[in-house]
């Protein structure tokens, strides 16, 4: 079989020490900066690319993988423990998962979504290695059209996000839709809504507004509370999820670990879908769906799966087109130019030792996670019994420069305070941040993919249900809409609710 | 250590003095490039950055801030203060293209720089995807001329290299196809993979893997001589095609203002930066072309910028008022 050599070549490279090395130093940097709120991987990987200088291509782009899925890693415990999603793929993590640690199951949720995370991770890879060539013609099934159809599929996925109301999660939706049009428009170059300030030419930018909306306006919500302090100081619980809580959330890990996978192959950043996409499935089919947002452990293990698979299946398309799906993989594509390697569909047959070394120091690399983080599960769950006099300020002080440091903008961290009143206020009156974070990042891909599309089709609206495969996924969009929407259903869902 | 603190009060005195610039530089520098890390400038910029640190003695430390098809990064480095320690590395678009493209543009380019110099140019390549029947330039024009608006031409947004370049050659070819937006690079390429859209024009660096891999057509180069990254492709004169040679050029600037000591030792590192043998490899790898003798220092930039403005200026003004219609 020609992919175990393949493998065993390049596990030959990936296990020479220097490469062990480097990607054990990638995973602990990824790690700490994804823990840290607002320090991205992208803003760690620019800063670090002058240092992988003197190291040969493999060596350094293992390093820069490391930090890459060390930062997913990493992100889902901030998420968890502080309430703040670092980057779009942690919103729905937030939702369970602070609950969880809320109740004093900190320990749990953290040790769930990293054996989850560890379990997506190797599947991915063997996934990647068995299927990646095939998979790019998957890929390039999905034109403007495919898209904005899988995007309308997801927006639907978010009615099923809400804790409360079904018409005030669609009016976040629409809120963060309309926040996704500030900026230039794609076709004319005009500025949309953007009053005169440069900052906004481009749009605002995801990390000012879920770090305000989530992290912050957490906080101030917090300071208002003071008994709320007791509920999180409390009992740290246990730190490993038990054999029961294991076996409880082991489908949900297999379904987020195949959502995930599949989804992050698209270019295009379809990965973000991946952790929405699982959380709405698991909520659909558990028995009793009320306990989601409460603190459910398939919550967290499906979309913490989601989100590592998608994160390491991000990898097919550039590996094998030389195409981008994201910022982190347009930074990999500039570390591989940088060190001589040009990224095309060629990278496999002319670098071989190069394409097969990464796949085989991902797996090393989810291994080395594992053994990171659990044993650091106690110390992080500690940090909970930090009191709040001296926590919320660190928090403010690295948000701040995490989100500095995105693109060197102060006027990036004004915005992070204007949102974190706004998401205030959103508290106060019972809308939910999540849904309307989904159609923000949703929104900007569905203009544009909508208006791709309909160039193509030079106006024509019929070419979304006469392509087979965006056909298919805007009737799975209207099934799943109907059902929501069927009052029998929608009675059951509103009691569950009052409870 | 009483003797290192004299050492140290005595270099400080100095510093104050006029002889600052001979000093210069005394603290790492700050390059701002404009576009986001891992892009064609990006890469650009650090592989000079490197060894002009080298010579300079201090660590020229890459600040990307993006925004705005670059004009953000350099409006702020417009507004830095000019003492050597803030420069930028501009390109075809933000010192050539913006003035047309940007009305509300707070600089200009020509006025509000002390250019340093040309750091490296990248072709221009007109690939299309390989459902087209043509197999040549002259087929492709044909073609392109046949389909009029029937014809998909992508490019990577408004204000991009593939944008401007793009406009240039259908106001050349006299061909009006419709014109598919996307926000880089990456995306383009992928739906002309799957023959959604059916050509583009963008820089070398971004295509030189599709091209070696067989994965879409290319035509021509728009350049004077053949790359030697690409040696089988024709260049746009040799394949029938006049008046259409565009670079996306790379060039560092710093404010204006900047003592023009500053600007010469600048301008000396990074001449030195081009001659060194490391970075002229990988600048070579990524098919960019090396500026040599006259081409290079203050002078030569601050034409091409004058140059590249007013050959910019009309025929963008003229694409963007016929779009409004």
């Amino acid at each position: 079989m020609d992919i175990f050599s393949n493998l065993a070549m390049g596990f030959g490279v990936a296990f020479t020490l220097q490469n062990i090395f480097l990607c054990f130093l990638g995973c602990m940097i990824g790690t700490l900066v994804g823990v840290l709120p607002g320090v991205g991987p992208v803003a760690t990987i620019a800063m670090l690319l002058p240092i992988t200088f003197g190291l040969d291509p493999t060596g350094a782009l293992i390093m820069l993988a490391g930090i890459y899925y060390g930062a997913q890693y990493g992100g889902s415990t901030t998420a968890i423990l502080v309430n703040i999603p670092g980057e779009a793929t942690a919103v729905v993590t937030v939702l369970d998962g602070h609950q969880m640690a809320k109740q004093g199951r900190a320990g749990v949720a953290l040790g769930i979504s990293a054996i989850g995370s560890f379990f997506a991770g190797c599947v991915a890879t063997l996934f990647i290695a068995a299927m990646g060539a095939p998979l790019t013609k998957f890929a390039q099934l999905f034109g403007p059209a495919e898209y904005f159809s899988l995007m309308v599929m997801g927006l639907v996925f978010s009615t099923v996000l809400a804790r409360g109301s079904i018409l005030k999660a669609l009016l976040m939706v629409f809120l963060g839709l309309l926040l996704a049009t500030v900026g230039t428009d794609l076709e004319t170059g005009q500025e949309r809504v953007t009053l005169g300030i440069q900052q906004l030419s481009d749009g605002i930018d995801f990390a000012p507004l879920a770090m305000g909306i989530f992290g912050f306006a957490e906080i101030i919500r917090n300071l208002e509370e003071p008994e709320a302090r007791d509920v999180v100081r409390g009992k740290i619980g246990k730190l490993l999820p038990s054999l029961a809580e294991i076996r409880q959330s082991f489908p949900s890990i297999l379904r987020g670990t195949a959502i995930g996978g599949i989804l992050g192959i698209l270019p295009g950043n379809g990965a973000v879908l991946g952790p929405f996409a699982s959380y709405a499935v698991e909520k659909k089919i558990a028995k009793d769906p009320s306990r989601f947002g409460k603190g459910a452990i398939e919550g967290v293990a499906g979309p913490e799966s989601a989100n590592n698979a998608g994160a390491q299946t991000a990898f097919i398309p550039l590996l094998t087109l030389g195409i981008p799906p994201n910022a982190v993989m347009a930074l990999m594509v500039g570390a591989m130019t940088i060190h001589g390697i040009i990224p095309g569909p060629q990278v496999m047959t002319k670098n071989p030792e190069l394409f097969w070394g990464m796949i085989a120091s991902m797996w090393i690399g989810n291994a080395m996670l594992v053994i990171i983080n659990l044993p650091l599960v106690g110390m992080w769950v500690k940090l909970l019994k930090v009191p709040y006099r001296l926590m919320f300020p660190a928090i403010l002080i690295f948000c701040a420069i995490g989100i500095y440091s995105i693109n060197n903008s102060v006027e990036d961290v004004y915005f992070t305070a204007f949102f974190a009143l706004v998401g205030y206020i959103m508290i106060k009156l019972g809308y939910e941040p999540a849904p309307m974070l989904l159609g923000f990042v949703l929104g900007k891909l569905m203009e544009e993919k909508l208006r791709q599309a309909l160039i193509l089709s030079r106006g024509s609206f019929t070419t979304f249900v006469e392509r087979p495969v965006s056909g298919t996924l805007l009737a799975v969009a209207l099934i799943m809409l109907v059902i929501a929407f069927l009052p029998a259903m929608n009675k059951k869902r509103e009691q569950a609710f009052q409870e | 250590m009483k003797k290192l603190l004299v050492a140290v009060a005595g270099l400080t005195a100095i510093f104050a003095g006029p002889a600052f610039a001979q000093k210069y530089p005394t603290k790492p520098i700050t390059m701002i490039v404009p576009f986001a890390a891992g892009g064609p400038t990006d890469i650009v910029a650090r592989i000079v950055a490197e060894p002009m640190s080298r010579s300079l003695g201090q660590q020229i430390v890459v600040e990307n801030v993006a925004g705005a098809g670059g004009t953000t990064g350099i409006t702020r480095g417009a507004g830095g203060t000019p003492d050597g320690y803030t420069i930028m590395m501009g390109h075809m678009g933000t010192h050539g293209a913006a003035p047309a493209l940007y009305p509300n543009l707070r600089y200009n380019p020509t006025a509000d720089f002390a250019p340093i110099g040309v750091a490296a140019g990248t072709p221009i390549i007109i690939v299309g995807s390989k459902k087209l029947p043509a197999d040549d330039l002259k087929g492709f024009i044909a073609w392109a001329k046949k389909q009029g608006d029937k014809a998909n031409h992508a490019h990577a947004g408004v204000g991009s290299v593939s944008h401007s370049t793009g406009i240039l050659l259908n106001s050349i070819l006299g061909t009006k196809p419709t014109f598919i937006p996307y926000t880089g690079t990456g995306p383009a390429l992928n739906d002309m993979l799957s023959g959604q859209v059916d050509y583009m024009t963008d820089q070398i660096v971004n295509l030189v893997g599709q091209i070696n891999a067989g994965t879409v057509k290319a035509f021509a180069i728009a350049t004077p001589k053949r790359s030697p990254a690409l040696p089988n492709l024709p260049t746009t004169k040799e394949a029938g095609l006049d008046g259409y040679e565009v670079s996306a050029w790379n060039a560092v600037f710093a404010p204006k203002g900047t003592p023009q000591a500053i600007v010469d030792r600048l301008s000396d590192a990074l001449s030195k930066a081009l001659d060194d043998a490391n970075a002229r490899k990988r600048l070579d790898d990524l098919g960019a072309v090396i500026p040599e003798g006259a081409e290079r220092g203050s002078a030569a930039l601050q034409k091409l910028v004058v140059s590249e403005v007013a050959r910019w200026t009309p025929v963008l003004k003229d694409a963007m008022a016929a779009q409004k219609k």
